[in-house]
């Protein structure tokens, strides 16, 4: 069924997938009502969803460079929009975006605004112009609009600190989902997690990718909305919770007021031995923080991760393999539209995670009881068994206070719908979509920086007499050794250290973005002024990053610095992209402007139509 | 102007529209914060409902938007795609 008009039965295709995955979800209840037990309702979800995905994989096997690369120029627009937004959504916006809402309230919600408002960035200056160049990779594109060989050199060099920071927390994530879906040892989970995201994509590079993508966010999506809309009618939030939670908002801020939000000091929360990584409710749900820097805050936050998204190549990449300009922009939209399924209900499955909590007239709710009946529901002792949630009673009052209820992030995904009472199947469904998720960021990671290797550095810059066949094995050579690199860090669980998903996007941002946007948009751009722009910000956001970042600066500076500005580590951005800026347009404008060629070039890709810059085969 | 640049300027200035509203949806309304959780949407506190789930709205529409009005730029110029596809 793969065969002939494959793209012209895509919808079928799908269809039939969709129905077929919703029958499994139903005989896996069945199968619960039946006493399997829920380790192995577990197993069986993560099992099956991933031999799928490796089945797509094989059957999308190739042995042709543009298939592999852009997967053939022929993705119709709403099926990239699905494969980009699972390409988006990573196992951190699965588990860990709802639980950041949890606790952090509306400051954290800059994410957000900042990874949706990214796209139209994206839309209005990359995605169209990128498509109409016909580049295979990012670095491929500042290659030929500059010219050199280091100029590629040195956007690669970004491509790879950038999602190599990525990666590897998103095989962390993998390895983490499937150590407690399949219950083995975490880093035998890395490695299980490796071998299927290889599986994916070594055959079919971009095209097994892209087919993999479509069915891993069918999934993550059905298993991010039927936990929430179910919730919601469990506790009330209404059938549509998006539109009927308005007053359970305004609920919380009362319930916020009653329990009362009380900072715990360090030494307090030392003594008590709450175990490392659990938060409590210490700010207000809905409220705004008063003050300019908490404005700016926000501001500069939400910059990072919107500029950050329109640099990223694992997504740019994407919109590669429309067959139109007019295609690449159509779906960037629907990219965001399916992401914004996901992002919108976060805030949302966080409201319904507080409420069934604090509620005191749910049944669910545990905040103000005490503590021992606390203690002898099932779903607490689960879960305080492996040190994702911890009480601990300060004021020694017997009762449960909010400051008094630790919980990991994670926990508000994996354990809300055990804490609202709905079946075994549902965590297991929730299972599946974090793995999926995770691993269809990872391919896309992993992807990006093995084509950037094998196109831009081993093909362009080291043997452009190689043929076919030796590209391609050179290029899977690549991406097994990614991945395995990536899956070795992660298995250290270095985590703790290596800091956020955000510097992926600072990263992103301070070498890659002023360069992308005015190759197209500013003819007097150089090749000169390119590469400095890029050491330039990738080096300075590098520097400000290791002096503001305290696990750094105390062995390095030693000593801890103030943010400036209130720059932390997570917006580093704010230094290196604009740094880049203006070191790029100095030296360009220092230097000679760019011949005749080049100007027409630009010109050529400003335009939708016409032939692309690079032939079909390069 | 020739026919090439005529293009390029309505281009230009749409992004510059469009890069516009996408600023007041992400940047300036949250300047205000505090003032506009005082008013309600939904029931919602109105900063909270733009951060969770508004500006995020604003974002797919303004998209859509975008890309069927450049369309018509590429039609009026004669660079459209229709018959290519």
């Amino acid at each position: 069924m793969f065969k002939g008009n494959f793209i012209q039965n895509l919808p079928k295709i799908y269809g039939t997938y969709t129905g077929g995955f919703f029958i499994f979800i139903i005989l896996m209840a069945i199968a619960e009502q039946a006493g399997v037990s829920a380790k192995n309702i577990g197993v069986m979800f993560v099992a099956f969803t991933v031999l799928i995905y490796a089945m797509i994989g094989y059957l999308s096997r190739t042995i042709q460079v543009d298939a592999y690369y852009v997967a053939g120029r022929q993705v119709p627009t709403v099926f990239n929009g699905m494969a980009t937004a699972a390409d988006w959504m990573s196992g951190a916006s699965f588990v860990a975006l709802a639980g950041g809402v949890y606790f952090g309230g509306y400051t954290y919600m800059a994410f957000l605004v900042g990874w949706t408002g990214g796209y139209v960035l994206v839309a209005t200056l990359m995605a169209p112009y990128l498509r109409k160049f016909g580049c295979y990779t990012v670095p491929d594109f500042i290659g030929t609009r500059y010219g050199g060989n280091l100029v590629r050199a040195c956007s690669v060099f970004v491509l790879f600190i950038a999602s190599f920071t990525y990666v590897t927390a998103q095989i962390n994530a993998t390895g983490t989902i499937a150590s407690r879906a399949l219950g083995i040892p975490f880093e035998a989970g890395v490695w299980v997690g490796l071998i299927s995201i290889l599986i994916c994509s070594m055959l079919g590079g971009m095209r097994a990718v892209t087919w993999t993508q479509v069915a891993q966010y069918i999934v993550l999506i059905v298993a991010y909305l039927i936990p929430v809309f179910w919730i919601s009618n469990k506790v009330g939030g209404g059938v549509f919770p998006h539109l009927m939670l308005g007053d359970k908002v305004q609920y919380l801020a009362e319930l916020e007021q009653q329990f009362g939000l009380v900072k715990n000091s360090a030494a307090d929360m030392k003594a008590a031995g709450v175990p490392g990584g659990l938060k409590y409710i210490s700010g207000s749900h809905s409220g705004v923080p008063e003050g300019g820097m908490a404005v700016w805050k926000y501001l500069s936050l939400a910059i990072c991760m919107m500029v950050g998204t329109a640099s990223l190549p694992h997504i740019l990449m994407r919109y590669f393999t429309t067959p139109t300009v007019r295609a690449a922009r159509k779906s960037v939209a629907w990219s965001l539209f399916f992401i914004f399924l996901l992002y919108s209900s976060a805030p949302m499955l966080a409201t319904l995670s507080k409420l069934a909590l604090m509620d005191p007239n749910l049944p669910t709710g545990i905040i103000g009881k005490s503590i021992s009946d606390v203690q002898s529901i099932e779903w607490v002792q689960r879960w305080s068994e492996v040190k994702q949630v911890f009480i601990a009673d300060f004021n020694g009052d017997g009762i449960l206070q909010l400051n008094e209820w630790f919980m990991r992030g994670d926990v508000v995904v994996l354990a809300t719908p055990e804490v609202a009472g709905l079946p075994f199947v549902i965590s297991g469904l929730v299972f599946a979509g974090g793995m999926a998720a995770a691993m269809s960021t990872a391919d896309g990671l992993v992807l990006a920086i093995s084509n950037a290797l094998s196109h831009d550095i081993y093909y362009k810059i080291i043997d452009p007499k190689a043929d076919t066949a030796k590209r391609l094995l050179v290029a899977r050579v690549l991406l097994v050794l990614i991945g395995a690199a990536g899956a070795y860090i992660a298995s250290f669980r270095l985590t703790s250290i290596l800091g956020s998903v955000a510097w992926a996007f600072d990263f992103a941002m301070s070498g890659l973005f002023f360069p992308l946007v005015l190759g197209v948009w500013w003819k007097r751009a150089t090749r000169a002024g390119a590469i400095a722009g890029i050491m330039a910000g990738i080096l300075s956001g590098l520097f400000y990053l290791l002096w503001v970042y305290p696990k750094f600066s105390v062995p390095i500076f030693g000593g801890v610095n103030t943010p400036f500005l209130g720059i932390d580590h997570l917006r580093f951005g704010m230094i290196g992209a604009p740094v880049c800026l203006v070191v790029m347009v100095v030296v360009s404008l220092m230097t000679k402007e760019p011949d005749a060629a080049t100007q027409k070039m630009v010109d050529d890709t400003r335009i939708p139509t016409g032939k692309a810059i690079l032939g079909k085969q390069h | 102007m020739s026919n090439k640049d005529a293009y390029w300027n309505k281009t230009r200035n749409h992004m510059i529209i469009t890069l516009v509203l996408w600023a007041f949806f992400s940047l300036v309304i949250f300047m205000f914060g505090s003032e506009l959780n005082t008013m309600s949407f939904l029931g919602y506190p109105l900063a909270y409902y733009m951060t969770a789930q508004g500006s995020l709205l604003a974002f797919v529409i303004m998209l859509f938007w975008t890309a069927n009005k450049q369309e018509k730029i590429d039609e009026e110029h004669g660079y459209s795609e229709r018959e290519e596809d």
